[in-house]
């Protein structure tokens, strides 16, 4: 009846699992428990969980990062403690069958759900405001996509407390994440929260490029598009490229692991090799995809706040562009220790290797944006400046492991890891939290506070070094990665240095919140009325803050790059035309139905309950049909209501 | 160097190398770095320059809005990375093929033959010349390239001696080589550097390198082992075990690394999957 699920799949002995879980369980109570006594359960699901609105999603998109970056640190600083314990001997705190569950959530978490969330977040957010767009392409899609990604987030979550998660790194390499060295239904949790959040990752790619194509206001050709703009574009074309590849990837392995086929076995022909590239095929331009959107938020950031003109907009589209097709070839760099050979291996470094072209001229293009500027030392230009100092030193390590020889001593070591965390928090993290300064006024009204920004900022900046600088040392001197516990001693004083920047980050987030909680208490003090908190460029900032639902009263008539400082400029004001009407999509909870049955169908493949899995798979269909007979889904906002809400808010900036 | 010398007692690994093709990969290394050096220096004091000169308060530095291209700096924006990529491809192209790992060492002394099966969790080498096996040590003389051949009677790992240069996976059902030589006598760490399971952490053996009289000492100790590596012996060594202690077999059959290389390809586990997956649904 309930398949592979039993009492013995909660993990009672484990305290620190079981803590943990009862701690997410508390929480996740006590936000139910504020909900119900405060009666705010009609408004979050009317005015957010069946939201259609690309800023709301966008918002809550933000917050599932937010929530997903805190689990995924306190995996990272266990590990961090585990190792400075471990050394000599001693077993650490730590068990390999925990240990190993950790580092593998640890990534899958940060990149699935924290990093993708927080950027797909952002592009939700701010590409419409910025091509002059009322909503995304597809609304519903949007939401569905928002709602597939929860289901995944609450299956890996749902692992913590009922069974196990996987303990094969995080992408799952067979032979080891095959039935025959991984029977517990860890791998399956991993399988099953990719693959639903995947479809929903890969619909809101769909989502975007229809959105950046179609959607722009009348005059903004794609060469006056603002550079986030194209970065979220290039960004959706690889994310609809190479998320079928993972996808294709998990299948084959889950027809290994449920119907016992042999496409990744060691015997009966499976070949490992070819999960090895499938995977990297999709995982290296992940990292762009990532990495692509944090590139447009700084040079956004940057001519704001140096109140200059973007320097080399040409170079830095085609820059872009150049970047995200090679990330298509250069997937194997990631296995030069497989034996492939000179050729091959030679062809794919030297591929790697001129990545670093593209983006030594977006690195110049920053800077000499800066040169003859006027700096605001504003919380988001930090950011910027802090990514770019470390970006290149996470550049040259990338440079320097895709020399294959070199590779070949410093693959899988903590070389490795200290480069990838470089880049990515150098890069990822540090532009999402720029971005998220720097947006924050559009989306809410006021801005966050200055003081406890930069406080995050240095102790993340400080925390990265401390952290870091000593995995890059102790990867030189052999210590390879994913280990328990280890003998050599030489190891051990890099390890603390470690674990203490590891504190140091931890204060940076806690900073991060507290700005968060302090400025929302405080802030009529930093109320923004203007709808232009930083003397911004671009369309998002000529609008009020927060946009109304539909964005813009009347769609503006672009003629330049940075639309909205020509506007000022020229000393023309918002438009007080006269008001149309505007067609908008009505809320749906289809999309949360639908995200609730693929979480049903993920939780019952994962434990075998077929019934079960059956249901949920007929739910999402029979949702789905029922939504498309749905025939009064849009609506007309009068031109008189539109009036009156233009009028309220000119008011308020008066 | 100069590090090591700073930190006295320090075992450096791979940046303190004991033969050759490590000692050319530091090279490698630090040559790419030094170059790589030549923008990143200047890129970083330019970002903090800038950032100094042009911030707000400093109404005196020049400020020009509207200046958004010039072709003198995309000029330098674009060769300058390209120059320093081109002679770092050149490098590459050359490195990659002088120290592909499967090449064999080119050297006077005929090499020595060792074939290397990784277990769960720890290694099994077997010298076929000399019909002997160990698990977790092996030993060579200095200056005789070592021949390896690679594989996996489980998953995947990687076989690794970070003072003797590169590594290279080891695959269940296939055969990867790797040829590797000492330039001083010394005892030296190895590991598996890819993840693959449980016992990982402890899957380490001692590579030592001494010169031909101690070689053959260490040989005769093996020889003189009590047990034999036998199939049945075989079979249970090769069971799931951690913190393997180092262990010596005075005669294999020279072919096993052929026989483990083709039941790993061949063998019918899908059998066993099937059972399994029966057992479930009778369970139901």
């Amino acid at each position: 009846m309930l398949g592979k699920l039993s009492l013995d799949a909660l993990p009672l002995d484990q305290p620190v699992i079981m803590g943990a879980f009862g701690f997410m369980g508390l929480v996740a109570f006590s936000v139910l428990a504020a909900l119900t006594y405060f009666g705010r359960w009609k408004w979050l699901w009317t005015e957010w969980l069946t939201t259609v609105d690309h800023k709301k999603i966008g918002v809550m998109y933000i917050i599932l990062a937010l929530v997903m970056l805190l689990r995924g640190f306190s995996d990272a600083i266990m590990m961090r403690t585990q190792l400075a314990l471990a050394h000599g001997g001693a077993a650490g705190y730590l068990p390999p069958e925990h240990y190993d569950q950790i580092f593998s959530a640890h990534g899958a978490i940060m990149i699935f759900f924290m990093a993708m969330p927080f950027v797909i977040g952002m592009i939700n957010i701010v590409v419409p405001l910025q091509i002059g767009a009322r909503d995304v392409a597809f609304p519903f899609l949007n939401s569905l996509s928002f709602w597939l990604t929860v289901a995944g987030f609450g299956l890996i979550n749902v692992s913590l407390g009922i069974g196990e998660f996987a303990r094969t790194g995080w992408l799952a390499y067979p032979p080891l994440s095959e039935l025959g060295y991984s029977p517990g239904v860890g791998v399956d949790y991993y399988i099953w929260s990719l693959q639903i959040s995947g479809v929903g990752t890969t619909l809101s790619g769909v989502n975007f490029i229809a959105t950046i194509l179609r959607n722009r206001a009348p005059g903004m050709t794609l060469m006056r598009m603002p550079v986030f703009t194209w970065t979220a574009l290039c960004s959706s074309i690889q994310i609809v490229a190479a998320f079928p590849i993972l996808t294709i990837c998990l299948a084959l392995l889950s027809l290994d692991r449920y119907l016992g086929m042999h496409f990744f076995t060691n015997d009966l022909g499976g070949n490992q090799m070819m999960y090895v590239n499938l995977i990297w095929a999709w995982g290296h331009p992940e990292v762009y995809i990532l990495i692509l959107p944090a590139f447009g938020i700084f040079s956004e950031v940057v001519a704001t706040f140096s109140g200059k003109r973007l320097f080399g907009y040409v170079p830095m589209v085609v820059a872009t562009m150049v970047i995200a097709v090679l990330s298509f070839l250069v997937w194997l760099h990631h296995f030069f220790t497989m034996g492939a050979g000179g050729d091959v291996n030679g062809f794919f470094g030297i591929a790697t290797m001129i990545i670093a072209i593209p983006t030594g001229v977006k690195v110049f293009n920053w800077l000499f944006t800066m040169y003859r500027g006027r700096i605001r030392f504003s919380v988001p230009i930090l950011w910027t400046i802090g990514f770019m100092i470390t970006f290149v030193i996470g550049g040259m390590t990338g440079v320097l492991l895709a020399v294959p020889p070199a590779d070949f001593v410093l693959h899988n070591s903590l070389f490795l890891v200290a480069h990838f965390h470089n880049t990515i928090i150098g890069g990822v993290v540090f532009g999402l939290l720029a971005g998220f300064n720097y947006w924050f006024p559009k989306v809410f009204g006021f801005r966050l506070n200055e003081k406890l920004g930069r406080c995050a900022f240095w102790c993340w900046l400080v925390g990265f070094y401390l952290a870091f600088i000593p995995l890059y040392i102790v990867g030189l001197m052999g210590m390879t990665r994913r280990l328990n516990h280890y003998d050599n001693p030489d190891w051990h004083p890099f390890m603390i240095v470690a674990a203490v920047g590891a504190v140091v980050i931890l204060c940076g987030i806690v900073f991060q919140l507290v700005q968060l909680v302090v400025s929302i208490v405080q802030r009529e003090k930093t109320r923004d009325l203007t709808g232009d908190p930083w003397n911004g460029r671009t369309l998002e900032w000529a609008i009020p803050s927060p946009p109304p639902a539909y964005n813009f009263a009347e769609i503006p008539i672009v003629t330049g790059r940075d639309a909205f400082w020509e506007t000022k400029k020229s000393r023309t004001t918002r438009g007080v035309g006269r008001f149309q009407r505007i067609h908008m999509p009505r809320n749906t909870s289809a999309g949360l139905v639908i995200g609730g049955f693929a979480l049903v169908l993920g939780f019952a493949l994962v434990w075998h309950i077929w019934w079960m899995a059956a249901a949920g798979a007929v739910g999402i269909v029979a949702t789905a049909i029922a939504y498309s007979f749905k025939l009064n889904r849009e609506y007309f906002l009068s031109a008189l209501d539109v009036e009156r809400s233009e009028k309220l808010l000119s008011l308020a900036a008066v | 160097m100069a590090a090591t010398l700073l930190l006295g007692g320090c075992n450096w690994g791979v940046l303190d190398p004991q033969g050759p093709i490590g000692e050319a990969e530091r090279s490698l290394i630090l040559e790419s770095t030094l170059l790589m050096l030549i923008i990143v220096v200047p890129v970083i004091v330019l970002v903090c320059a800038f950032a100094w000169r042009y911030r707000a308060s400093n109404t005196k530095a020049k400020y020009m809005p509207e200046w958004d291209r010039s072709n003198a700096v995309a000029a330098v924006m674009v060769l300058a990375p390209v120059a320093i990529v081109s002679v770092l491809a050149v490098m590459t192209w050359q490195a990659s093929h002088r120290l592909d790992p499967f090449k064999a060492i080119v050297s006077d002394a005929k090499p020595i033959a060792i074939d290397v099966v990784a277990l769960d969790w720890k290694w099994l080498f077997i010298y076929p010349e000399l019909r002997i096996a160990t698990v977790n040590e092996i030993a060579f003389p200095t200056d005789v390239p070592v021949d390896f051949r690679i594989t996996s009677a489980s998953v995947m790992n990687s076989f690794f001696i970070p003072q003797l240069g590169s590594q290279i996976y080891a695959m269940g059902g296939m055969q990867t080589k790797l040829s590797l030589m000492a330039s001083r006598a010394g005892s030296y760490a190895g590991l598996s550097a890819n993840y693959s399971g449980g016992g990982f952490s402890d899957m380490k053996f001692q590579a030592i390198a001494s010169d031909q009289p101690s070689y053959e000492r260490w040989i005769a100790k093996v020889k003189a082992a009590p047990q034999a590596l036998s199939d049945g012996v075989y079979v249970a060594l090769a069971k799931p075990s951690e913190k393997h202690p180092v262990e010596y077999f005075s005669s294999v059959a020279p072919d096993l690394f052929d026989q483990i290389l083709h039941d790993t390809k061949s063998e019918p586990r899908a059998a066993a999957m099937l059972g399994a997956a029966l057992c479930i649904a009778n369970k139901e």
